[in-house]
């Protein structure tokens, strides 16, 4: 079901034939300047964090990360994650199909929309939400009223990361469904499946790479985000410190290994993300490049 | 897929249903940014003397955290390392106007001052004020636009430079823009201003709360650095109050009262004591004395006549720390 023109956005080493018009020389030093890039803006840094993590030894690393504070930071990243990514494939997958599928009035403005939070800052991110449901805020009287608490507690924290975090699931989608027009779904329902048994056997499968990428970086955000949580957080230990607040906290009251022994978790973590993305891509790269599109 | 939809529906509901529950035997406390540690050990303290009493703590800069209880942070009390701050509280209608009056001391349990760090040895031999307007020390301090400690010191320079110059407001100025003058980066933050001081080894002297400078010199080596203390300076005041909306709302008001009073009990002032404030009680203040050389502190109200002048003459845009800021 591949057409040809998608399979040229392949891995590179289908289309190494490009490469041959450079010389020699300029592309010993195009690889040269790029690794030597990643290796000062990338590696380095991770070193460094990893470095300073266990400058104290091992026992204070460990100790730094089974303190009750990092621990209930721990947990709150991890609940947070946990709540606003699977909102943000259901979202994500609701806007490609509307925006992929349908005709309909305003679409573009709907794309837009959906990229606001990548070119907005997170701060006014988490501002917005202030303005919004603060006690000076819009709806502010309404909520003290109504005995609702959101900001400075696990819903602002919420709201928040699902702001920032909700194009990557969304953006994902989107140009795959487009290149993927609704032939295969025609096909399904005119053998007699219904609209839910067409999603559930055909779009979804056909979409199942483009998503898993998707919702590891959209994961990937939702635990680092450190600006518009901060706004919204209230800086509470063990109710409203999320990972990256905690990092900053440590650090500023100069216990740098604490801060970087925790820093070195979210490393991890990003570390994981993404051997997890090559691993797919090795395993099943001739199967990605098919369906994802871009 | 009806699982997952299911497992979606019960996290949102759980994500509206998630309202924080008040009791009247937690307090949060919030507090500045670097203040973890004295108030873990406080808590500590105090909740062996009162069991089934929970304190929750808040810690970052206190004009941020002052907003956040503008918009509604649930904070029972303040535990500030800025009078300005507690007074924006006030004009927002959640503290009393008289809350200085509330507990001793003008409701400052205990007290820091603006002071050296120099660099093992101390090569460049400083020793007061007049000092960082050499022209062969550069100074370290961050940029008073942005930075509460910086303020201190800016305000410290100038009263120093008063008493100095008996009051020759030109000679002031002078005095000021040459300690400006000296300052190679302004970095936005005390945090930042220390690692540019420490790591990147800038400066000769750096200027931050004495309170501070013993977590500096524990971070990166006590054999490294040597404080400094100026034989005068300027009364940091750590501001306490009750944040009397909220803890009327909570019905937290006796607890909130007890806890700051702790503060000023002998077991708080020694708490305090060990992480570098300078302890109100005599006894604690006679314990620690070798720890805190003499100095003579003058105070924001007598030589400036207070934080609401001081905001009006010096800090707001156009004012004298403009002036002078600008003419670097």
């Amino acid at each position: 079901m591949a057409d040809p023109e998608i399979k040229s956005y392949a891995p590179h080493h289908e289309s190494q034939s490009a490469a041959v018009t450079e010389s020699r020389p300029a592309k010993a030093v195009l690889m040269i300047v790029t690794f030597a890039f990643l290796g000062i803006f990338l590696l380095l840094p991770l070193i460094v964090v990893f470095n300073e993590a266990f400058a104290r030894g091992l026992s204070a690393y460990t100790e730094a990360l089974t303190s009750p504070d990092t621990r209930s930071a721990i947990h709150l990243t991890l609940l947070v994650a946990a709540i606003s990514v699977p909102l943000n494939i259901v979202f994500g997958i609701s806007a490609a199909w509307a925006i992929a599928k349908f005709e309909f009035k305003g679409k573009a403005f709907l794309t837009t929309l959906i990229d606001l939070p990548f070119s907005v800052s997170p701060v006014i991110s988490g501002l917005v939400y202030v303005l919004l449901f603060g006690a000076q805020g819009l709806f502010g009287a309404w909520l003290k009223a109504h005995g609702i608490v959101i900001l400075f507690a696990v819903p602002g924290i919420v709201l928040a990361t699902i702001f920032v975090t909700f194009p990557f699931v969304a953006r994902e989608l989107i140009p795959l469904m487009q290149e993927q027009g609704n032939g295969d779904e025609e096909a399904a329902l005119s053998l007699g499946a219904n609209g839910w048994q067409a999603f559930w056997y055909v779009t979804l499968p056909n979409v199942k790479w483009g998503l898993l990428y998707g919702v590891l970086l959209c994961n990937a955000r939702a635990m680092g985000e450190f600006g518009a949580v901060s706004v919204v957080s209230g800086h509470i230990r063990g109710l409203t410190n999320t990972m990256p607040l905690h990092v900053e906290i440590l650090y500023n009251e100069y216990n740098a290994a604490a801060a970087f022994a925790v820093a070195s978790l979210l490393a991890g973590l990003a570390l994981v993300t993404l051997v997890l993305k090559t691993l797919l891509e090795m395993r099943y790269g001739a199967e990605i490049a098919a369906t994802r599109g871009h | 897929m009806k699982r997952f939809l299911f497992g979606v529906a019960t996290a949102a509901g759980l994500f509206l249903a998630s309202s924080q529950a008040w009791s009247a035997d937690t307090l949060l406390n919030a507090s500045y940014d670097v203040g973890r540690e004295l108030f873990a050990q406080v808590n500590k303290a105090f909740i062996a003397g009162h069991p089934g009493v929970t304190i929750d703590q808040s810690h970052a800069g206190t004009s941020a955290q002052a907003r956040a209880i503008a918009e509604g942070l649930g904070a029972d009390v303040v535990t500030f390392n800025q009078v300005i701050d507690i007074d924006f509280l006030v004009s927002k209608g959640l503290i009393s106007a008289d809350w200085q009056k509330d507990f001793p001391d003008n409701a400052s349990p205990f007290y820091s001052l603006p002071s050296f760090l120099v660099r093992a040895g101390n090569p460049k031999n400083i020793k007061g004020w007049n000092d960082l307007v050499r022209d062969d020390v550069q100074v370290i301090f961050p940029n008073p636009k942005t930075s509460g400690n910086a303020r201190y010191t800016y305000l410290a320079a100038t009263a120093y430079a008063k008493e100095a110059f008996k009051g020759d407001d030109a000679k002031v100025k002078e005095f000021v823009t040459k300690l400006f003058n000296n300052v190679p980066i302004f970095d936005s933050g005390g945090r930042a201003a220390t690692t540019t001081f420490v790591q990147r080894e800038i400066g000769d002297v750096l200027i931050t709360f004495e309170s501070e400078t013993r977590g500096v010199r524990r971070e990166y080596g006590e054999d490294k650095f040597e404080q400094v203390t100026p034989s005068v300076s300027l009364l940091a005041e750590f501001p306490v109050a009750i944040v009397d909306t909220v803890a009327d709302e909570h019905g937290t008001r006796d607890l909130a009262r007890t806890y700051l009073e702790f503060l000023y009990t002998p077991e708080g002032q020694d708490i305090a004591a060990r992480n570098g404030l300078r302890a109100r009680d005599a006894s604690v203040a006679a314990k620690y004395k070798a720890e805190f050389p003499d100095v003579r502190l003058l105070k924001v109200e007598d030589v400036f006549g207070g934080w609401a002048k001081v905001q009006a003459e010096h800090f707001a845009a156009g004012g004298l720390l403009d002036q002078t800021y600008g003419s670097r």
